[in-house]
């Protein structure tokens, strides 16, 4: 890994002068942000400090007051949720929502078939089509393909989560705090699938579980109400006072 | 196998769909116009015709999440484009409706003029309930209206056009609506072989309407809709446009409505505003909340159930139905959401698991494996 945050000119995301408010209050206040292709990077931050409203902005749910995000050269904001998915970005919530009366199958199918013209959704399905049957693959769901998603764990719920991200095809994955309310086995198996996916996936973490940071990230962005503290590799940004200020609440001179 | 398990296994096993759609095509087709009177029979073929309007309802409210409280408006536009047709075709080709004659009326409004065509009447029948659903299922849902406000909005509508059209007695024949036809295609509509020929193009067009709407709900696109009603927001992400497929599946409800209406108006020989209100469109509502919302089949059972139970009741205890309606309406919501439909599925389930169990050593059925294509 290349270890530094992503600086290449045009990165698959653009982020500019990005400002958020929400009745007078900053939520982003000022955000640049430069993710290339291919990379992985996590976003962290203590509460409050604008990781979910930044990728609500990407995604097309919150409006920027200012700034610009730009997705391969594409401006998003005044776009649809449904155009921008269209567009190739993917996220996942904080409380995972699968369609419960669907198979685990079903909500993969349709996940993968936003493209298809409506008309050819009047058909059955028959078959597994081959995006379906690898992200059933990856997240490791198999025996559960012709059950109810009503029946699943949490942190089998998430998989299936990302599995329906994965079936989208997208470029760019926006997943927020994965694993979130997760066992330490499913943490583990989260991080597992984490590191699959990012191998041929442009990826955004946001994550509060500093463990998982530490074992899972390369390249962290630190983000303090509202603006951007710290960029760089996990250790930099570990060893850096000012995160640890703003975790922990040390003053700056004990830290330094 | 004895022929009781045989029976028990017909109706609950993997085959049951095919075997009470058979049931009730047996029923309808044969055993009712063989059992019955005519004044009966006639009185069934109202009953399904309102059957037709609650699949619709099944449809949008049961699959889509769409409570919509005005398919009389829809009911309405198909009825009142096949009365204007039979109008218009028993005052011949010089003279005007009669209630036009007693409201005054001297020159055939140009609203009326097309709907000589019997071509274009039976068009109109689709064709108005669509327009008016799409229109009104775009500027709605696009603005993410939903849930109840649905549901007032929808009721409104119904509201509205009940006042429109009594408001315009020389167009529409106001309160009275429209009635005495005397040829409907060539038959007369008192005769008991037309009556009994009406009856068997309603049952032949539910059925139809029940195969489609099936397809529908297991397509891809029946997916679609359930994961619409369950998570509109989320489906968002998954890069469909909801307000789409809901306005499709709101328009084909409708459809349903107005194919529905222009059946009912040869069956029972009136339209009127009477039938199209807001009260008419939630006892329809309600008979699909009752006969199981969630299940097709229990949409159009819960459709003939209660307009059954309404004439039966109005016949000996008038005052009764509507406090029999109310009640029972309560004790579904409460009690058994799924409505009859679920009851009859929970019991269908009980006797299959029981079925299992005193038949442990019979072998599981294969699984298909579904191979990509």
């Amino acid at each position: 890994m290349s270890g530094e945050a992503g600086k290449a000119a045009g990165g698959l995301l653009e982020i500019r002068d990005l400002m958020v408010v929400f009745d007078g209050f900053k939520a982003i206040d000022g955000v640049d942000l430069s993710v290339g292709e291919g990379e992985l990077r996590f976003l962290i931050g203590p509460n409050g400090a604008g990781k979910t409203t930044l990728i609500d902005v990407i995604t097309g749910l919150t409006r920027p007051a200012s700034g610009t995000v730009a997705f391969a050269g594409t401006p998003l904001p005044g776009r649809r949720e449904h155009q921008i998915v269209r567009l190739g970005i993917g996220r996942t919530f904080q409380t995972s929502v699968v369609f419960e009366e669907l198979t685990v199958l079903e909500n993969l199918d349709l996940a993968a078939g936003f493209r298809r013209p409506l008309v050819s959704l009047l058909r059955r399905r028959r078959g597994v089509g081959p995006q379906v049957a690898a992200a059933l693959e990856t997240i490791g769901l198999q025996d559960l393909a012709e059950k109810p998603a009503g029946i699943l764990s949490h942190g089998q719920r998430q998989w299936l989560e990302i599995g329906m991200l994965l079936a989208q095809g997208p470029r760019l994955l926006l997943l927020d705090e994965p694993v979130a309310g997760m066992s330490k086995d499913e943490r583990e198996r989260t991080g597992e699938l984490l590191t699959e996916i990012a191998r041929d996936h442009t990826v955004i973490v946001v994550e509060h579980d500093m463990e998982f940071l530490r074992r899972y990230a390369s390249t962290v962005t630190v983000l303090h109400e509202g603006r951007v503290l710290v960029e760089g590799d996990v250790a930099a940004v570990q060893a850096d006072p000012r995160v640890q200020e703003v975790y922990l609440g040390r003053k700056k001179e004990e830290a330094v | 196998m004895s022929a009781l398990t045989r029976g028990r296994a017909l109706l609950t096993g993997r085959h049951r769909g095919y075997v009470l759609f058979a049931s009730a095509a047996l029923l309808l087709l044969a055993i009712a116009p063989a059992a019955l009177d005519p004044f009966r029979l006639g009185l069934l073929a109202k009953y399904l015709c309102f059957a037709i309007a609650a699949l619709g309802i099944g449809l949008a409210w049961g699959q889509g999440g769409m409570m919509t409280l005005g398919q009389g408006v829809f009911f309405g536009l198909g009825g009142y484009s096949m009365g204007m047709y039979l109008k218009l075709n028993d005052a011949g080709t010089e003279g005007l409706p009669d209630f036009m004659v007693w409201s005054g009326v001297e020159e055939l409004p140009a609203l009326w003029e097309p709907f000589r065509s019997p071509f274009f009447a039976l068009a109109m029948v689709v064709v108005l309930p669509v327009a008016v659903a799409s229109v009104l299922g775009l500027l709605v849902f696009r603005q993410r209206v939903r849930g109840a406000y649905f549901a007032i909005l929808s009721q409104a509508l119904a509201a509205a056009f009940v006042i429109w059209l009594v408001g315009q007695q020389g167009l529409t024949g106001g309160t009275n609506g429209l009635t005495n036809f005397y040829d409907v295609f060539g038959m007369d509509p008192e005769d008991e072989g037309a009556q009994r020929t009406f009856y068997f193009v309603v049952v032949a067009v539910l059925g139809a309407l029940y195969l489609l709407a099936r397809q529908l709900v297991r397509s891809r696109f029946g997916r679609l809709l359930v994961a619409i009603r369950d998570g509109e927001d989320r489906v968002r992400f998954l890069g469909y446009n909801p307000a789409t497929v809901k306005t499709v599946t709101f328009a084909v409800s409708a459809a349903m409505a107005g194919i529905a209406g222009a059946l009912y108006v040869p069956v029972v020989g009136i339209i009127s505003p009477a039938l199209l209100g807001v009260v008419p469109s939630i006892e329809l509502l309600v008979a699909v909340a009752i006969g199981g919302r969630f299940s097709l089949a229990g949409a159009v059972l819960g459709g003939v159930l209660m307009n059954w139970a309404h004439t039966s009741l109005s016949e000996n205890w008038p005052e009764g139905w509507t406090y029999l309606q109310g009640g029972l309406f309560i004790l579904v919501i409460m009690l058994a959401p799924k409505g009859i439909a679920g009851l009859a599925g929970q019991a269908g389930d009980l006797l299959a698991r029981r079925r299992a169990a005193a038949a442990p050593a019979a072998p599981p059925a294969p699984v298909k494996e579904e191979v990509a294509v």
